[in-house]
């Protein structure tokens, strides 16, 4: 599904990314911690297609096609999810007017023609309640006023309606209380399937006791320092990063 | 296919050029140059106008000649030369008994392209409608089925011919000659204009229209509008504008009068997109334009406008709301780009008890341009409990535009309520990144922030004109992120 190699990336010619190595497989669940400051956030946009981020050398596959070329839209319309950390406010559009402009872009950009109201409206149905979702939530301006969870709780629902192929959940688990983790949580759980792949990029374990990592890798000064099962989450949990700092700088 | 960005966009749009700027060859009869009262009576002639009407074009020429032109407005442009315009230009061969059957093809193939066909209008959107090509009103629709109902809607110049004591009764009285520079200027020299009078307890059945357009370089647009809604009575009256691209400034200074008896309602609806000008600033349409309405009791008067043309556009629709319970309304939306300049709000003067007043202005500045909102709330010393709620909103993008609001606030009764909000925003980077990670491409973001910082203006539009300025704004707004 998802190849990176030797990935270096800078922003204002600061170098955030030095030689990321990583793959990801359909079916797959990957975690990314570190520290605050490791890249992290940086290697989720820079996956996305963000314009800010200028990628030096290596290169990012989606299912074997190089995506240096394409624009951060056309990346989505290919099947690049990313659930943001900070999802940010329009004013004046509802959820479900922004929801539909996104799917109908996709589906243009794919040759199709826009989906039916009828369709439409069956699909947001479905997808709000299995997210939880209040109907009246739905005619809202966009992340306008709403709190921390309700914003990772639309960030979630658009995932749902926009059906990824590889979904990347940048802190996801931040600014949430434990129900609303668990509805979040839950939501990613049944969107998961042997055709997708996710990778959750967290700072802290909790997040990782409802989705459950097939592989986990730690972020540090911009390389993946080490990488290992769902047991090295619990380590980090338990001993923080600094063992990791002391082996790298060593 | 390398990334395309929006400095790409950007420079692939600078290259787009203004969708209706096209010219249409029509054979016109235009009047030489310059003015002075022989050109004012020669108007005044070629119209076939009584004597009252003559005199009293004479009169606003002199307080006219008089006067200065108005430079307390937010705006910097080259003063036009007024005698350097012609002041009356008619597409030829124009016959009073015209049918649309007898228009020139040219015309009507000139209305398609601004996708308004008449016969298309008078089929499908249930809109009656008088076309101003440069200064001469060439067909007005449905007029039939208006009169059955006892509705004038015709050009002024036809109103002053056939129902002379409406036009006398009301003509000036709300914005008189003298009222300023541009209002006299307009008053000694209108060519045309819609009139329209809705009788007593008459609700019009469809939205009525005047479509306007400048088409002959070199002239000034004057267009004069008279709308009068008797006791009881209801009109939806819809205003668009276009003019082609021209390398000079070309001059539009119309004056609209509205008179809402007592417990008529006027709803006015302007999509006013001139020719702005192209990306260096030169040409563009000079927008200066004198609107106002009278309420009398228990009456009612919306003016909602979606302002995207001109190079300058100074225009502040008002109302006087004189009977007690009158309500005044002022939905604005106005956009600028590359070099325009706007300055645009309303004036609401209260005069009766319980008078009420609503005030909606979103400006979004784009480019270099200059955005300002004005206006004015003034509470009569008699007004008890007058209420005003004001909101100005302005949207920034890039580094090199301005917004500016001045409000004025001049209550002489202490029982007022006035309340205003205001806010700034910028279109960030951040949004539209965020839109193109679910797929939306940057244009569409724009129109789509655009179009929700709009939607408390966009509502109050009637239904087939809010699709139309929702694509207006799209237009005027594309590749204007930086």
């Amino acid at each position: 599904m998802l190849q990176i190699k030797d990935l270096h990336a800078s922003v204002e010619d600061k170098p955030i990314l030095r030689g990321i190595n990583l793959e990801v497989k359909a079916g797959e669940v990957h975690a990314i911690m570190g520290p605050n400051g490791s890249g992290k956030s940086t290697l989720a946009s820079v996956i996305a297609g963000k314009e800010e981020y200028e990628v030096e050398k290596g290169e990012i596959l989606l299912n074997g096609e190089d995506l240096e070329d394409l624009a951060a839209e056309e990346r989505a319309h290919k099947g690049i999810f990313l659930s943001f950390q900070y999802p940010v406010e329009i004013p004046g559009v509802s959820v479900t007017n922004f929801i539909k402009t996104a799917i109908n872009s996709t589906r243009k950009a794919k040759g199709l023609a826009d989906m039916p109201a009828k369709d439409m409206l069956k699909m947001i149905r479905e997808k709000s309640e299995m997210l939880e979702i209040d109907r009246k939530f739905l005619s809202r301006s966009l992340n306008v006023g709403f709190s921390g969870g309700e914003k990772k709780r639309n960030e979630i629902f658009q995932m749902a309606m926009l059906e990824p192929k590889l979904a990347i959940l940048d802190e996801t688990d931040s600014g949430l209380d434990i129900d609303a983790l668990r509805i979040v949580a839950n939501g990613v759980n049944k969107l998961k399937s042997k055709d997708n792949a996710v990778v959750l990029i967290t700072h802290y374990q909790r997040l990782l006791d409802y989705i459950k990592p097939d592989f986990v890798h730690v972020l540090y000064n911009g390389r993946i320092v080490k990488s290992g099962g769902p047991e090295l989450a619990h380590e980090l949990e338990e001993k923080g990063y600094d063992w990791i700092k002391e082996e790298v700088d060593a | 296919m390398s990334k395309y960005t929006e400095d790409d966009l950007r420079e692939e749009l600078k290259t787009k050029e203004y969708e209706y700027g096209f010219y249409t060859d029509i054979e016109s009869e235009t009047f030489p140059i310059g003015l002075n009262e022989d050109i004012v009576r020669a108007i005044s002639k070629k119209k076939n106008e009584p004597e009252w009407m003559t005199a009293w074009r004479l009169e606003a020429f002199k307080v006219w000649q008089s006067m200065e032109e108005p430079d307390w407005a937010n705006v910097n442009y080259k003063k036009p030369d007024f005698q350097a315009i012609a002041y009356y230009s008619a597409p030829k061969a124009i016959d009073p008994n015209k049918t649309l059957d007898d228009v020139d093809p040219d015309l009507l193939a000139m209305y398609k392209k601004l996708g308004i066909s008449v016969d298309e209008q008078k089929k499908m959107n249930n809109v009656a409608m008088d076309i101003v090509v440069d200064s001469v009103s060439v067909a007005t629709t449905f007029k039939k089925t208006l009169g059955e109902k006892g509705i004038i809607f015709m050009p002024i110049s036809e109103a002053i011919q056939e129902h002379p004591e409406l036009v006398r009764k009301y003509i000036g009285t709300i914005v008189p000659t003298k009222d300023n520079f541009y209002a006299a200027l307009n008053s000694a020299v209108f060519s045309d204009g819609s009139f329209c009078y809705i009788p007593k307890g008459v609700k019009c059945p469809m939205e009525l229209s005047t479509y306007f357009r400048i088409n002959e370089g070199g002239t000034g647009q004057f267009e004069r509008t008279l709308v009068i809604a008797d006791e009881g009575s209801y009109v939806s009256y819809l205003e668009g504008c276009t003019a082609p691209s021209r390398d000079e400034n070309q001059l539009h200074a119309a004056v609209v009068e509205l008179i809402a008896l007592d417990d008529a309602e006027i709803k006015y609806s302007t999509v006013q997109n001139w020719y702005p000008g192209n990306d260096k600033g030169v040409g563009g349409v000079y927008n200066f334009v004198t609107k106002r309405g009278l309420c009398e009791k228990n009456a009612k008067i919306s003016w909602t406008q979606v302002e995207t043309g001109s190079a300058v556009t100074w225009k502040y629709p008002s109302c006087i709301l004189k009977g007690d319970n009158s309500v005044g309304e002022f939905y604005s939306i106005a956009v600028t780009n590359n070099y325009q300049q706007a300055d645009t709000g309303t004036k609401m003067i209260h005069l009766g008890k319980n008078t009420k007043s609503t005030i909606i202005s979103k400006g979004i500045s784009a480019g270099k341009s200059q955005n300002s909102y004005r206006g004015l709330v003034q509470v009569g010393s008699r007004a008890e409990n007058a209420r005003n709620f004001s909101q100005c909103d302005s949207l920034l993008m890039g580094n090199e535009c301005g917004a500016h609001t001045f409000p004025y606030i001049e209550a002489n009764n202490k029982s007022a309520m006035i309340e205003h909000e205001a806010t700034t925003s910028k279109i960030g980077e951040d949004q539209i990144f965020y839109c193109n990670q679910r797929g939306i491409d940057t244009e569409k973001a724009i129109a789509l922030i655009v179009n929700g910082f709009s939607k408390d203006v966009l509502n109050k539009l009637p239904m087939e004109f809010a699709v139309e300025a929702q694509k207006l704004l799209e237009i005027s707004l594309e590749g204007s992120v930086g």
